[in-house]
């Protein structure tokens, strides 16, 4: 009961009082509810199937397998799975820190590990369904053509930090 | 027409998946439904939000803030905000995409959103627990700078 009062509170007191403003000011009111409508109409379309397809990538690219080839591989091939592991995945990307510590363990590089957690943050692609329905596609293309270039960029800079003096 | 080429995508791997094993598909659809469960009360709430925020929020004050005219520093607000808050992606592309409606300009967005998904300064203490200090500060750092870079990009990419 408490779970739902804090998840839905902000929900229920802004519906109340939504509720509230219609005898006052019925057409700012009525604006509230036709937008916020047509809003969840467009979310609701898009957001089942989104969901699905982040829980078939999440089973499908198996995880014991990216860890092991992640570990070796380098150079481009390790940036590919890297960006690829990332991309798969579900969940936000909290959960991806101790799956990188387990690639930095198993002697994954950091620039393969960096751009792991970069392509896991910023590139997925039921999400990137998601965001062209109310971004455009162009944005969302765009935004990842440049995501991932900045990703082996970071992944570079940073592997050059850390293991200063490593050729 | 977009929601339904998608739909019929995801319908498609479901059918593929369900073929190939019918364990594996149970389990994706368990943790479908827990990401539709987890985001469901956030996404409801911003959906009221952004109904009060184009109602009462007059589109001058948006487009002073984050618009053309706000120029470089409202993109930095925007950056600002990105990197500080901790909300999903499904919630921050209809936010965004309502602002563009109300005169956001394409930067200040495109640094809201790029920012939201690489900095992420709540998470840091997560972060430099697991991956050290060094690498946390460095990585946030970095992630702004091509972050900013990415926006400005696509504003003068898209207009």
């Amino acid at each position: 009961m408490k779970k739902i009062l804090r998840q839905y509170g902000l929900l229920i007191i802004l519906s109340v009082l939504t509720m509230a403003l219609y005898p006052f000011l019925p057409d700012r009111a009525s604006n509230i509810s036709r937008i916020s409508v047509q809003y969840l109409i467009e979310v609701l379309s898009i957001l089942p199937p989104v969901c699905i397809l982040l829980g078939l990538l999440d089973t499908w690219v198996p995880r014991k397998i990216v860890e092991k080839t992640l570990g070796k591989g380098s150079g481009v091939k390790g940036a590919g799975i890297a960006i690829l592991a990332g991309t798969a995945a579900a969940g936000p990307l909290y959960v991806a820190f101790p799956i990188a510590v387990s690639l930095l363990n198993k002697g994954a590089g950091v620039f393969n590990v960096v751009i792991f957690l970069c392509s896991w943050s910023a590139i997925k692609i039921p999400m990137l369904m998601f965001e062209s329905r109310f971004l455009g596609l162009s944005f969302a293309g765009l935004r990842v053509a440049l995501t991932i270039p900045s990703a082996i960029a970071t992944g570079f800079i940073m592997d050059r930090i850390l293991h200063p003096g490593a050729k | 027409m977009f929601s339904f080429i998608i739909c019929i995508i995801a319908i498609g791997c479901l059918i593929l998946s369900a073929l190939k094993s019918r364990e594996k598909t149970m389990l994706s659809l368990q943790i479908s439904w827990k990401t539709f469960k987890n985001v469901l009360p956030f996404i409801l709430t911003i959906i009221i939000v952004i109904g009060f925020l184009l109602t009462f929020v007059p589109g001058p004050v948006i487009t002073n803030i984050i618009g053309k005219k706000a120029g470089f520093l409202g993109v930095i607000i925007a950056a600002i905000f990105g990197s500080i808050l901790l909300v999903p992606h499904f919630i921050a592309a209809p936010l965004g995409g309502s602002l563009l409606r109300q005169g956001a300009s394409i930067t200040s967005i495109a640094a809201f959103i790029t920012t939201l998904v690489m900095v992420g300064i709540v998470t840091a203490p997560m972060e430099s627990k697991f991956m050290g200090k060094k690498f946390t500060l460095w990585r946030n750092l970095l992630s702004f700078g091509f972050a900013l870079l990415i926006a400005l990009i696509m504003g003068s990419v898209l207009k």
